[in-house]
């Protein structure tokens, strides 16, 4: 065991685990984060990815050890309160079924809108191959995409489904 | 009259607060009141969540249990009304992502007269909410939802009989809305439900022989009177589910709480002779490795910790002599060659042979379909708490209480001293039918006297979990000279034998290798198609095989959405497909034709749904009439249009699936993909089009991907490489979702609501089919359809 600290959505935890210990299992089983999950284990699915310095990593298969920059989870997308665009374009758009997997979608969507504001189709879709879904929400998980992107193209929010709430 | 203080409430702060309503919605301050911190003792102390859960039986204030069976007779079982004027309902299902809890809160909403936003609903914690028997079948709505609306109008009609003698007038003269009874003749003289019984219970009995036809006096309201019904509010369960702030079965940790990995057989059928225990001993954190018969676990208190000492622990296996099954590649000619175990009585109309022998024209066809696993993206999980000699399993099966039934018996344990806490988890689709997880994690609970959290890992889901059924089918057709179907033969195998049910306990894998055995196997199903074809010849016979190993076996078949359907459909659908084709046809008009005939009977009333449903899909896609296949094109990307088409229970669908095949690697993308759909009164059009969605795209990733492939002694696709599922870049670039109502009397007062979601399973495949048939004139008999398989079929027919 040794003290490994860590940098998580913007506050610094020490904890003491062996330094070949998964960040998945830190994450949820010592600062008690409940966005990254396992699901495979071996970097496949996508369904433990958190924001480390602006890159999407599957912390499944990331030692902790390894780790020295800011991560960032689910839990620390929202600002003041307020949720990420990325995660009101979900809500907006009703994406998930069954919802485990979108830890991982809503991580890479955010991933690549923050370095790729305004993706094409085929960028869209490159950029999420990675992440799996077996509800098989990819349609909706795409039109989300689309929609936040179309909401910072008009420099504004997008328009809410006209469902009520 | 008994009160309930703050019972109910504390149990919503802790269950409902999971969801918070909209009209509560605190998303970002919402941390989860499922976690139970560590007590600064670190002792087992009385769990919160345990006292609240099990004390919210109406009446019935209990933290350690008992936990006998809230009472489905009794409307507080169903319906809570608190004082401010919000009410909670209580029912037995479980939401496996199809957004029921929200259309059950929209039904109960509406029959009840209060605003959804004011509603909350519990689901599926044995000692809370009544045993409707989790979800399973796509019937939640359509059988379980009209208990739902009948006991929500008995307490609104409860509710108007107080209002009326606290008035002095007849219910007649009253008006509700929104939770707030008012004089007709005097709307400002009014009273709300809470004032009449806030915080209060009912105690109303119900009438019923069992759970489904449960009912109070109230009728429930017709169609035309339904406010809440029909509209779309917004899942309840997405936004803590976005945020992050949902606590999962994943998620749950309990003081004292320990993690356990099993250790499976390396080929199936080994004996588990003896493990080395010194070769984890010093590991840090081990506690226990713990054995019976062939099953093993290792237990220790961190979960990384665990995961190393199930890799490092010495096992002593005895591998056994005989191979457990043929390879994935073997499997067809073996089920073709083996004498089936059970054989469906024959369904016959008319005279096939004798049609068969004077049709112009006879087709035949052999159909190939592999097993398929569920592999739900998160793999089984749970945990269990053994404190105060109780067994209380958190856990994401969707049968939960057939789980609690089980798992009493598997321990010896009073079915009062058991009960499992339903909380959100992957994707079921019938997985946790079986639900080896809870029965282990209790298992060894019971044995260390501590609580055990079980986390299977991705291989051991993929390649143990329930498999559907691989099928082999043939199929003869005979056309007479102008072309009409006058004979029909149908012939199915499925490998299906000792089929698992819902959690009994033989049919988890725990109990099977620690050497239980059910007496008399389950005898399996080969199912037969569900069209409403109007065919004067037709013969329908299915039997079952199966393979050497029935026990302890990664082929172990279950229910994997619509257990049969997607198999018997893709092959019956591109079957009529082929009969078209030879007809010189168009797929769709061959079809409408074949719905004609008598309409004076239900097969009558399905077969007008059916039609108006295929037509719908036709007029969507934009359909040009011509028979299939289209004059090839020149270019390396062929295109092509299918349809397929299925009825489930009472519910019908046409799929037109419209295809790009890549001549030189073999690749298919559907582009577009037009779903039809009559599941007669919808509660939540836009719940609904996702679940026909992912309906679509599950059976597109069935279609084009998935197969359990194996050799003579083990699965071998055990994770997303070796097992491919459908990913973001096969996504359609356009789906389209019709809802009809082809009922004949479409204003109905009574009109139903039938299931969803599995429905959209059963066509799917054969849409595809047809539509690479169309595309490229070759047709594809055996599913999946990978790149490999597609290009080698139009090499061999030199295109």
């Amino acid at each position: 065991m040794s003290a490994i600290t860590l940098h998580v959505n913007g506050t610094e935890h020490t904890v003491d685990v062996d330094p070949s210990t998964r960040l998945l299992y830190v994450l949820r089983n010592d600062l008690r984060l409940r966005g990254p999950r396992f699901g495979c284990g071996l970097g496949q699915c996508g369904a433990c990815t958190v924001i480390i310095d602006g890159v999407a990593t599957r912390s499944c298969v990331t030692a902790v050890s390894r780790v020295s920059g800011q991560i960032t989870t689910l839990e620390g997308l929202a600002k003041d309160g307020t949720l990420d665009p990325v995660q009101q374009a979900w809500i907006d758009e009703q994406v998930p079924a069954c919802g485990f997997c979108q830890n991982g979608q809503i991580m890479a969507a955010k991933a690549l809108l923050d370095r790729n504001p305004n993706p094409t189709d085929a960028e869209i879709r490159d950029g999420m191959e990675g992440a799996l879904c077996r509800c098989m929400t990819y349609y909706r998980v795409q039109a989300a995409i689309k929609r936040v992107a179309a909401g910072t193209r008009d420099n504004g929010p997008a328009p809410a489904e006209e469902v009520p709430a | 009259m008994t009160y309930f203080t703050e019972v109910p409430k504390a149990v919503e702060d802790v269950l409902g607060n999971r969801y918070t309503t909209s009209s509560r919605r605190e998303f970002l301050k919402t941390s989860g009141a499922l976690v139970v911190s560590f007590s600064a003792a670190g002792v087992m102390s009385a769990d919160p969540l345990a006292a609240a859960v099990g004390a919210a039986r109406p009446g019935a204030a209990q933290q350690a249990g008992p936990y006998p069976d809230p009472d489905f007779k009794e409307l507080d079982t169903w319906v809570a009304i608190h004082a401010d004027n919000t009410a909670t309902f209580y029912v037995g299902k479980t939401d496996c992502g199809q957004g029921t809890g929200t259309a059950f809160r929209q039904m109960m909403s509406d029959e009840l007269d209060m605003a959804y936003a004011d509603t909350s609903l519990v689901m599926g914690s044995t000692d809370v909410t009544p045993d409707q028997g989790g979800s399973g079948g796509s019937d939640g709505i359509q059988r379980d939802g009209w208990p739902m609306r009948r006991v929500a109008a008995e307490a609104r009609r409860v509710l108007l009989e107080m209002a009326s003698e606290r008035f002095g007038v007849p219910v007649e003269q009253l008006d509700v809305r929104d939770a707030v009874i008012a004089l007709k003749s005097e709307p400002s003289r009014s009273v709300t439900y809470a004032e009449l019984i806030g915080d209060r219970r009912f105690n109303v009995p119900l009438t019923g022989r069992d759970i489904n036809s449960v009912t109070g006096v109230a009728d429930v309201k017709p169609v035309q009177d339904l406010r809440i019904v029909g509209q779309s509010p917004q899942r309840y369960d997405i936004p803590p589910k976005v945020d992050g702030s949902l606590t999962w079965a994943v998620d749950v940790t309990l003081p004292g709480m320990v993690h356990a990995r099993n250790v499976k057989p390396p080929v199936v059928g080994a004996t588990l002779l003896g493990f080395d225990e010194s070769s984890v001993r010093d590991l840090p954190g081990f506690i226990r490795v713990v054995s019976q018969g062939n099953y093993l676990a290792v237990i220790c208190e961190r979960e990384e910790q665990a995961i190393d000492a199930a890799r490092r622990l010495q096992v002593d296996w005895d591998a056994p002599n005989a191979e457990a099954f043929p390879t994935s590649d073997a499997l067809y000619a073996y089920m073709r060659s083996a004498t089936p175990t059970s054989s469906a009585d024959p369904s016959v109309v008319g005279n096939p042979e004798a049609a068969l022998a004077s049709a112009a024209q006879v087709i035949e066809a052999e159909y190939d379909f592999p097993f398929q696993g569920h592999t739900a993206f998160g793999p089984a999980h749970a945990l269990a708490d053994p404190s105060d000699g109780q067994m209380t399993i958190y856990s994401n099966d969707m049968k939960s209480y057939g789980m609690r039934n089980g798992i009493a018996e598997f321990l010896g344990m009073p079915r009062d001293q058991v009960r499992v806490v339903w909380m959100e988890g992957p994707q079921a689709f019938g997985r946790t039918a079986a639900d080896d997880a809870g029965f282990e994690a209790a298992f060894l609970a019971k044995e260390i006297g501590r609580p055990v959290r079980m986390q299977w890992t991705r291989e051991e889901e993929s390649a143990w979990d329930t498999k559907g059924p691989a099928f082999t089918f043939r199929l003869r057709g005979g056309l007479d000279a102008q072309g009409e179907l006058i004979a029909l033969d149908y012939d199915a195998q499925s490998a299906d034998y000792n089929h698992v049910g819902y959690n009994e306990v033989e049919t988890v894998l725990i109990s099977q290798l620690m050497g239980t055995r059910r007496a008399r196997p389950n005898r399996g199903r080969a199912g037969t198609p569900t069209e409403m074809y109007a065919i004067p010849n037709r013969r329908m016979t299915s039997q079952v095989v199966r393979l050497p190993s029935i026990w302890e076996t990664p082929l172990r078949t279950g229910n994997l959405r619509d257990p049969n359907g997607p198999q018997v459909t893709f092959a019956s659908e591109s079957f009529i497909d082929e009969l078209a084709a030879a007809a010189n046809a168009d797929p769709v008009e061959f079809r409408l034709k074949l719905l004609g005939g008598a309409n004076d009977d239900d097969s009558g009333f399905k077969r007008a749904r059916s039609i108006a449903t295929i037509r719908a899909a036709a007029d969507a896609y934009g359909w040009d009439t011509r028979p299939s296949p289209k004059p090839r094109g020149a270019g390396t990307i062929l295109t092509g249009r299918g349809i397929a088409y299925s009825f489930r229970s009472q519910t019908v669908v046409a799929e037109i699936a419209e295809v790009e095949v890549d001549r030189d690697t073999g690749h298919v993308w559907v582009k577009r993909l037009v779903c039809a759909h009559d599941c007669g009164l919808v509660i939540n059009p836009e719940g609904l089009r996702r679940t026909i969605e992912g309906g679509m795209m599950h059976s597109l990733s069935r279609a084009l991907h998935e197969e359990v492939q194996f050799d003579t002694d083990k699965v071998t696709s055990v994770d997303w490489l070796s097992h491919p599922s459908l990913r973001h870049g096969d996504t359609p670039e356009e789906i389209e979702v019709v809802m009809v109502n082809g009922d004949p009397n479409p204003d109905r007062s009574d009109l139903p609501h039938y299931g969803a979601g599995e429905a959209v399973c059963k066509p799917l495949i054969a849409a595809v089919a047809n539509a690479i048939y169309d595309a490229t004139g070759v047709r594809l008999r055996r599913a999946p359809f990978r790149d490999e398989r597609v290009l080698a079929a139009l090499e061999a027919a030199g295109v």
